[in-house]
């Protein structure tokens, strides 16, 4: 079992390109349809909890996975898994990419390149500020954020990131907290 | 010591990595750049080739970091760093705290967590997007014009798909076209 978790999720991390969400789906082929190791709502269950836990989505499925078929160790064996084709073929390219990059045409494509990664990072975070919710709360949160960053960027003030997520999680609970406060107040 | 200080970087961004892939960008590119392991530039064109290889970007990323800076071990490490943290929460709530993404508090953290990791990754589009057009968050202006006419492309190709064939195309296929538009304008406009 250790080895077929490993190797399956092997499989995974070497055949899917572009991060997370794309896993998601070869996922869900190898441990539900192909193997049968979590059920169709099991895998929901695990998405979501993936989805709200710090991390790489990849790693959150292979390790949720892998515990629930061989405990600890199988937890251990998948997330090996999926890391290993990373690990080694970044890790060649690494050896290669600085005297690659020298090159005229290599520094062409990477103008486009830029462009590129640019226009996927702004789709990302379009498509997660959707997934925020529409009411007042977060869309001010946002937009005041969005802006100061800019701002701090023009002026190269830098506040980590840690901050401001810590502080969005701080506004979040209070809301919340707010909310059942005003819903016991109702009740009475 | 190199080795502790990326294994301790990595899990901290690890730590805080919320809303998948893209949302560690900011705070790695932050850790990195403060650390003096990459330049900005640098960090993002190195995002291009991971959009173009398997595997967690977040993975990739910690890989490529840790062997620029220490060899074949700095990437195990870097990218252990990165995985543990996933590895230990997800291990706690599947063991023990089973209902623990249920919990209310819990929940409005995320709920407030959502709207600042969007604008940290939309600000770092922006900022990237003005920095490929060669102006605004650069001490000299000087506009690049073929990144402009690439983006444009870009966007005219990935919509025109869209609507054509209901079809999106993935960051592979975006990476590859833009590199050969790259390739293409920049040469056409070294013979202009």
């Amino acid at each position: 079992m250790l080895w077929k978790l490993f190797f399956n999720f092997f499989k995974i991390g070497l055949f899917t390109f572009g991060g997370g969400y794309a896993m998601i789906a070869v996922v869900k082929e190898t441990v539900v349809d192909k193997f049968g190791w979590l059920t169709e709502d099991e895998f929901m269950e695990v998405i979501a909890i993936a989805e709200s836990t710090p991390g790489p989505i990849a790693i959150n499925m292979a390790t949720f996975v892998g515990y629930k078929k061989a405990g600890v160790p199988g937890s251990a064996m998948a997330t090996l898994g999926v890391v290993t084709p990373s690990l080694v073929i970044i890790y060649i390219i690494s050896l290669f990419l600085e005297p690659f990059m020298a090159n005229k045409y290599v520094a062409y494509a990477f103008v486009g390149i830029r462009c590129a990664v640019a226009f996927l990072i702004l789709k990302a975070g379009l498509n997660l500020l959707s997934k925020a919710g529409k009411k007042l709360l977060p869309m001010l949160t946002f937009g005041v954020l969005f802006v100061t960053l800019l701002v701090f960027e023009w002026f190269a003030v830098s506040v980590s990131a840690i901050v401001w997520i810590l502080a969005g999680g701080a506004i979040g609970i209070y809301a919340y907290a707010l909310r059942s406060a005003k819903e016991q107040e109702g009740k009475k | 010591m190199i080795f502790l200080e990326l294994f301790l970087s990595f899990f901290k961004v690890g730590l805080f990595c919320f809303g998948g892939g893209y949302g560690m960008l900011p705070l790695m590119e932050e850790t990195v750049v403060a650390k003096g392991w990459l330049t900005a530039e640098q960090f993002y064109d190195f995002v291009g080739v991971c959009e173009s290889t398997p595997g967690p970007i977040a993975v990739n990323m910690a890989t490529y970091v840790g062997s620029v800076t220490g060899g074949p071990l700095g990437s195990i490490v870097a990218t252990l760093g990165t995985v543990l943290p996933a590895f230990i929460i997800i291990l706690i709530i599947a063991s023990i705290l089973k209902n623990f993404t249920e919990n209310k508090y819990f929940k409005g953290f995320l709920k407030g967590v959502k709207p600042v990791v969007s604008a940290l990754i939309l600000s770092t589009g922006a900022v990237l997007l003005a920095n490929a057009f060669g102006f605004f968050f650069k001490p000299e202006f000087t506009p690049d014009y073929r990144s402009m006419v690439i983006f444009a492309l870009l966007l005219g190709v990935y919509f025109g798909v869209k609507k054509l064939w209901k079809k999106k195309l993935s960051s592979i296929w975006l990476i590859a076209i833009s590199a050969g538009m790259g390739i293409a304008v920049c040469s056409v406009a070294e013979l202009l």
